[in-house]
């Protein structure tokens, strides 16, 4: 059953991630790459990991790929794609960087000194009822508290500058039942 | 499978594997609870017709079957049989799709509400829900965020003006919303210290009348309440902001190119929406199934385990989409910009600042501290940062930094 839905899902996030690099239109490309966060969240939920699969769908399918799509159908670039580059050692920069990180995805595959173990499977906690999202919780505000409110403090710096970066010259906000 | 611990909660599972039994426990729920939706968005078309026919002094719909109730009916077999167009210009493949990308979340949203109590179906005991997610109110979020997609790619792949105006317009309306609609919701889970539907609705058990009024988080979180009722009717596109298919501006909005069977689904994933979201509010803040049972009867008579609860959960989710009626019947559209403004200047610091205020008061609880000294601190601290951010606010006529 599980070998079943694996390689199914398999295929579908395979073809989804195929199809975003293949696809020539760029909201055809944004539908695939939502097949394949949909095909990742169910993986992890087969791994009793609910709660990371729920943040692949909250975050991912339904935060990200909406603003991708936002732009592109805002925009309207999905007329043609400038294939010309800029720069000419990109494609070969690329293709080194991809290699290294398929390296690097196969040695962390094979040992297990990086990440302390090969796989985890089930709930991080047994006996709660709700394990998971208890036992995340505890540890985001006791153990790693430093760590998380850096995040939120680089998060909100983030904002500003996007904030900042986006302001252009002055004008005057239409008064009440003014026509702007 | 290793064990599906985290499909469900529910006692269903406990045994640990999955027969045929089970596994038809499951098919009937599902079938039964897409069954209801469909019928329930029949008779709710049905109802409002009639009841803003009420309220106009017309008769409304009274042709087909007995007080028109097959109305819908004969409408969706008329779109049934109506051809499909599409446009030239159109993307085929997506605008195929978008209908059904459309219906899926308001469908899959209803799979988490608690519809009744605990029974006995086939032999195993089980809830009265589709499923019990341990993070039941996660997914009501995630849902309500995939909606988005029929909307957005129906108008894009239409590939005429006017749906895209239209779908670009719902787009930023529901990602605005969404924020407010979010919070809204964690103002609930923070009381409850759940995020299983199931959980909360526990929480919120009948115990005598003085439960409704304290047990109850329509008392307990009344901001979050209102916040929701007005975020959760910007998300369904249901009047006052309706401005997606405002018909004076754009036609009809992201549906304009649609005819027929595809037309008729977007009709009904736009109602089955609303159904949905009355029965979220039923269960996070009307206390879902819980209610008092028929006292006469003994507690675990089959009338007081079956029927009551589901009885209790149709009363409040009806009484919520009258209200969604009512108010479809007497407020006119509201303009974009004060739409966006209620939304990014009032409902999200609103529910912000609750949220902070809850958190800190069931601190104080667990904590054991005075709560008569707490509460006043806490919610004069949160009334002057709420001055605060509302005096930074442009005016209007003010000069303001343009953004682009």
């Amino acid at each position: 059953m599980e070998a079943v839905l694996f390689f199914v899902l398999a295929a579908g996030a395979l073809a989804g991630a195929l199809g975003v690099v293949l696809g020539r239109n760029p909201v055809h490309c944004a539908l695939f790459l939502l097949v394949t966060m949909a095909a990742v969240a169910v993986f992890f939920l087969m791994q009793d990991a609910d709660l990371v699969a729920i943040i692949q769908l909250v975050v991912y399918a339904s935060a990200i790929v909406v603003l991708f799509l936002f732009v592109i159908t805002l925009l309207g670039v999905d007329e043609h794609e400038r294939l010309d580059e800029p720069h000419p050692f990109q494609r070969y920069a690329a293709i080194v960087l991809g290699a290294v990180l398929l390296v690097q995805v196969l040695v962390v595959i094979g040992n297990d000194w990086a990440t302390g173990a090969r796989s985890t499977v089930g709930p991080l906690d047994e006996d709660g009822r709700s394990g998971n999202v208890e036992t995340l919780a505890r540890a985001l505000f006791t153990d790693y508290i430093w760590a998380f409110e850096v995040t939120a403090v680089l998060l909100v710096i983030a904002v500003v500058g996007g904030v900042v970066l986006a302001r252009r010259s002055g004008r005057r906000l239409p008064a009440e039942g003014e026509r702007p | 499978m290793t064990g599906v611990p985290v499909v469900a909660l529910d006692p269903l599972f406990d045994g640990g594997e999955i027969t045929w039994s089970v596994f038809g426990v499951v098919a009937i729920k599902v079938v039964v609870a897409f069954a209801f939706l469909l019928v329930a968005v029949m008779l709710y078309i049905w109802g409002m017709r009639k009841v803003i026919a009420d309220m106009q002094n017309r008769i409304g719909p009274n042709r087909a079957g007995p007080f028109g109730v097959l109305q819908t009916l004969a409408d969706g077999i008329k779109l049934f049989f109506k051809e499909q167009s599409i446009p030239s210009s159109a993307d085929r493949p997506v605008f195929r799709l978008a209908p059904y990308l459309s219906i899926m979340p308001a469908f899959l949203m209803f799979c988490v509400v608690p519809v009744g109590g605990r029974v006995s179906i086939l032999g195993h005991e089980t809830y009265l829900q589709v499923v019990d997610l341990p993070v039941g109110a996660l997914f009501v979020l995630a849902m309500s965020g995939l909606g988005v997609y029929g909307i957005m790619l129906a108008g894009w792949a239409s590939g005429s003006k006017y749906p895209l105006l239209g779908s670009v317009r719902a787009t930023a309306q529901l990602l605005s919303y969404e924020a407010a609609f979010g919070l809204a919701v964690l103002g609930v889970l923070i009381q409850a210290g759940t995020l299983s539907t199931r959980g909360i609705v526990d929480e919120q058990a009948w115990d005598g009348w003085a439960s409704f009024a304290t047990e109850w988080y329509w008392a307990a979180a009344f901001v979050p309440f209102v916040i929701f009722l007005i975020a959760a009717t910007a998300e369904t596109n249901h009047p006052p902001f309706d401005l997606v298919e405002a018909e004076q501006e754009l036609v009809g909005g992201f549906n304009t190119e649609y005819t027929g069977i595809r037309f008729a689904i977007f009709f009904l994933a736009e109602f089955m929406n609303v159904i949905t979201m009355s029965a979220i509010a039923t269960t996070l803040f009307l206390g879902g199934p819980s209610g008092p049972g028929l006292g006469f009867l003994a507690a675990d008579n089959v009338v007081n385990v079956w029927l009551m609860p589901v009885f209790w959960f149709l009363v409040k989710v009806l009484a919520l989409l009258y209200c969604t009626i009512w108010v479809r019947a007497s407020l006119p559209r509201m303009r974009y910009d004060r739409l966006m403004a209620l939304g990014w200047k009032y409902l999200i610091e609103v529910a912000v600042l609750w949220v902070l205020v809850s958190a800190a008061l069931v601190v104080a609880r667990e904590e054991g501290w005075n709560v008569w000294v707490v509460t006043p601190i806490v919610a004069a601290a949160a009334l002057g940062a709420f001055g605060v951010l509302y005096l930074c606010m442009p005016r209007p006529g003010e000069h303001v930094e343009e953004f682009r």
